[in-house]
């Protein structure tokens, strides 16, 4: 196979014959010299890379590609295949592939990214399909293809009044040649019986009976159950440990010392306890002691880093981001300049499901059972680490007790892997809550200083930031950057964004909406203050903003939080339906409700929300109500789940500006649990009314997007509510008692 | 050392550690996977079982609390996952990611059985105990109310609560 790499990048397509008849399908996103080897490529053995199987049975299974971690792209990608190759979606078995990067592209989940990259490829695999069925079927028939139709997995021949089911003619339809996927006929929108269709998820029965689906639910005949103690500043090692006291204890197998590295996405160092149940284990931990080399990170604090932000904002920053005009000028003859300083905090992931993973190496060969968002990645992390062909490792993607980016990092695959390969024998390795909270690779904090002024007329004329973040040099760490064309840059003349960051031996990464969902509260609550300023309604204001665009092109965007693809009438778009939707502006609401709007793009969506909140005498503050308007392109794909991804992460959103933080300490994580790190409860859930505005445009994703606005939607209201202007997070921090 | 119970109907005998949360025993020693682990510590409701038919946290709850008692899992709500509420939760497509919801259903299945068509104030009230990270709230709730309709509809059948696989209910 030729792997050149300046050469077209193309998909094509493999068929096969399944071993007792029927035919499997799969594509490749592969790079390809020419047509010839192309054509020369022998039809595929491997029977792993099929997409769909027919049986002679007429039992159609479709194989989904993509980790499933409650996005429901289990569900999604196998719709928008069933639905091209026209079958009943009752008749469809759906299949969990296991990682194999050799004949799935992007076996990942993470940046809403499923939709936008799968939603043409996964049609034409599904067109394919039914092309090669009717290709059979033509040839049986001794008629011309363009006679034949299909309907729920059924080809006819409507003058001749014959027809064919698929299991029928999936023998011999994998002996007719494949159509070249770039050219083989989609459906028309129209046409489409599955998309757009409300679809419950394919697990769901599983789910509420009880079976087993997830990584901590694996069992591997002959296993042991870990746990796995690192030193609570990052990246501390072990000095030594009382592994004799332990190993006494009860039901315990092993306890042993694990070396590790000192990258904090890595293998860490650590104690690893193995028992013949994992409550064994759990409690012979608490006879551990351990003497720690903390390292060089022992004394960092969250205070340190504030105090230290602030110092940074006394100084030249230490670098531009980009600047358009001359923002210093345009304050000087503002006629109203606002200054404020903005905060958000640390936040863990905390999926419901703990961290775990099991790993068996057996004859120099590792099978993994792993939760994760990034099988690839976690496969090429235990091959390095333990000096491995990534050949001889497979990775079996178990169902995900939710994700929102902890697991795109593979630490405790790599640590079970580690531990499975030390121990000799097959290992459960599952984190306690403690553990999870406690060595998470947080969203990082960020620290905003901010200077805009607005003009006699009420027209915003300059922006300055000056962001404050963690990283060393021109680095930011992980997810704590920024990107240069983040709005409101191109909407302003006068426009600056700077950067300096401090070091940090915290693992930082992404966590759902990175980047934007501490921007989006800096930037839209800054803009709800020089609305007040300018003294104009909060939506009107940013209309006018909307139209004030640059000519300059969009520069430095990245993709997802970047701000790179922001769209002035799409946003306008959804901004006028959510004002609409939630009346906005119609009602005159009591002292102590408000109603805040926000917008944001990312991830390739515009989303636009509006929060009515109540804040009492006291100060507690009650959620009313949410309105989102979003444009995620011309097709929602499974609109029931678009539906129950947005609630969940309006919801998220609101948890996050609530009550959730965590704080370092002599450089380590002070919360614990979810009394320390409050998750949302039902009693705080409002209703979510839920627009999407049908744009001509691709469909793209939705775990994401629509998380960043609700945060200043809710502390917008809260200004609106009270007067108080929230600059900081979270809100469980602030005195909103008014009188 | 040994404890007996009776288990989703059936007399259920385990020789372990008298410490052992009954969570454990069900995942670990009896492996029944349906029981969730969420944070040891009654905070999030993952691990929501019956115990005598009230909503109960296994994750911390000794198994010699046990010994006697009647337990029932989501493997036992209904033998053939027919429950009003497991229906309505496919109805409704409750589930994200998935993992709370056993311990969701064991809330919401002690609550119907003391309060047949409850108020939203009610639902609240009783499955406030039990976090959903993906925050599927609104639909739990709906799906409450849709079990309790559900049977209300089909009372006069001999099994509101679907096939019976020894729930206590």
């Amino acid at each position: 196979m030729n792997t050149t790499l300046n050469v077209d990048r193309r998909q094509f397509l493999r068929v096969t014959a399944l071993a007792g008849g029927g035919m499997l399908l799969g594509t490749q996103l592969e790079y390809f010299g020419s047509a010839e080897a192309l054509a020369a490529e022998p039809a595929a053995n491997a029977v792993l890379n099929a997409y769909i199987r027919i049986t002679p049975e007429n039992v159609i299974t479709i194989v989904a590609k993509n980790p499933e971690i409650g996005q429901g792209v289990k569900t999604m990608l196998p719709m928008i295949i069933a639905d091209e190759l026209d079958v009943d979606w009752k008749d469809v078995r759906i299949e969990q592939a296991s990682l194999d990067t050799e004949n799935y592209p992007g076996q990942s989940a993470g940046g809403s990214t499923a939709t936008p990259n799968n939603w043409t490829p996964m049609r034409r695999v599904g067109a394919a399909g039914r092309a090669m069925l009717i290709a059979a079927a033509a040839d049986t028939w001794r008629v011309p293809a363009s006679e034949c139709t299909t309907a729920s997995g059924v080809v006819h021949h409507r003058s001749s009044g014959r027809s064919l089911r698929y299991g029928e003619l999936a023998t011999k339809a994998a002996t007719m040649a494949a159509p070249d996927l770039e050219t083989v006929p989609l459906k028309n929108p129209g046409q489409f019986r599955i998309i757009g269709t409300r679809v419950p998820g394919v697990d769901n029965h599983a789910i509420v009976t009880g079976q087993p689906l997830y990584g901590i639910d694996v069992t591997v005949p002959g296993m042991l159950f870990a746990v796995f103690e690192k030193c609570p500043v990052f990246g501390g090692r072990v000095s030594n440990a009382n592994l004799d006291e332990v190993r006494a204890a009860a039901g315990v197998r092993q306890a042993f010392v694990v070396e590790g590295g000192t990258a904090l996405n890595g293998l860490l160092s650590g104690v690893a306890i193995l028992g013949d149940t994992w409550w064994a284990a759990k409690s012979a931990r608490q006879r551990l002691r351990v003497t720690w080399d903390e390292g060089a990170t022992a004394q960092q604090s969250s205070a340190a880093f504030a105090a230290q932000a602030a110092t940074l904002s006394q100084q030249p920053p230490q670098r531009s981001l980009r600047r358009d005009g001359d923002p210093d000028a345009a304050l000087a003859s503002a006629a109203n300049v606002v200054e404020a300083e903005y905060f958000y905090p640390f936040i863990s992931h905390a999926p419901l499901e703990p961290q775990n993973c099991t790993a068996h190496l057996q004859n120099g060969r590792m099978e993994i059972w792993a939760p994760t968002q990034t099988p690839a990645s976690g496969r090429r992390l235990v091959a390095q680490t333990l000096g491995m062909q990534e050949t001889d490792i497979t990775i079996h993607i178990m169902r995900s007790g939710g994700g929102f980016g902890r697991r795109l990092y593979n630490d405790y695959m790599v640590e079970a892997a580690a531990i499975a390969r030390q121990a000799g024998v097959p290992v459960k390795l599952l984190w306690t809550r403690e553990d999870d909270m406690q060595h998470d690779f947080y969203r990082p904090a960020g620290f905003h200083y901010l200077k805009g002024g607005v003009d006699a007329n009420g027209r915003l004329v300059a922006w300055r930031n000056h962001f404050i973040s963690f990283g060393e040099g021109e680095r930011f760490a992980s997810s704590a950057g920024i990107g240069a064309a983040e709005f409101p840059a191109r909407y302003i003349a006068n426009y600056a964004l700077d950067a300096s960051v401090m070091p940090l031996g915290v693992p930082t990464g992404a966590l759902r909406a990175p980047t934007s969902n501490g921007v989006a509260f800096v930037v839209q609550s800054f803009i709800d203050e020089l609305a007040d300023a300018a003294g104009k309604d909060p939506i009107q204001f940013r209309r006018e903003l909307l139209a004030n665009m640059q000519p300059e092109p969009p520069q430095g965007g990245q993709r997802g939080g970047g701000g790179g693809g922001f769209d002035a009438d799409r946003m306008r778009g959804v901004l006028d339906m959510v004002a609409e939707r939630s009346g906005w502006g119609r009602q005159q609401l009591p002292r102590g409700t408000g109603m805040g709007v926000g917008f944001h793009y990312s991830h390739r969506g515009h989303f636009a929300e509006v929060v009515q909140a109540t804040v009492s005498r006291q100060g507690v503050v009650t959620v009313d109500k949410v309105w989102v308007a979003g444009d995620i392109g011309s097709q929602v794909i499974n609109p029931g789940n678009a539906e129950n991804q947005t609630q969940g992460a309006v919801l998220d959103g609101i948890a996050e500006a609530l009550g959730q933080e965590i704080t370092i300490e002599r450089g380590r994580t002070v919360q614990s649990n979810f009394h320390d790190f409050p998750l949302l409860r039902l009693t705080q859930v409002p209703p979510v009314e839920i627009h999407f505005n049908i744009t001509n445009n691709p469909p793209t994703g939705l775990g994401e997007p629509s998380l960043p606005p609700v945060v200043p939607a809710l502390t917008n209201a809260i200004f609106a509510a009270t007067g108080k202007r929230v600059r900081s997070l979270p809100l469980s921090k602030h005195d909103l008692s008014w009188s | 050392m040994t404890v007996t119970f009776t288990l989703n109907g059936r007399s259920t005998t385990v020789d372990v550690a008298p410490d052992m949360p009954l969570l454990w025993v069900l995942r670990d020693v009896l492996d029944l996977k349906g029981t969730k682990f969420g944070c040891g510590a009654a905070h999030c409701g993952a691990c929501t079982v019956h115990l005598n038919g009230a909503a109960t946290r296994s994750c911390v709850l000794p198994v010699t609390a046990v010994a006697g008692a009647s337990v029932t899992t989501i493997e036992g709500l209904s033998s053939d996952g027919t429950h009003a509420l497991q229906r309505a939760w496919e109805e409704v497509d409750v589930p994200q990611c998935g993992y709370c919801q056993a311990g969701q259903l064991m809330s919401a299945a002690a609550l119907l059985s003391r309060t047949a068509k409850p108020t939203d104030t009610q639902i609240d009230e009783a499955m406030n105990g039990n976090l959903c990270r993906c925050a599927t709230y609104l639909r739990i709730r709906q799906a409450i109310h849709r079990a309790a309709e559900m049977t209300a509809t089909e009372a006069g059948g001999t099994n509101p609560g679907g096939r019976s696989g020894g729930s206590d209910l």
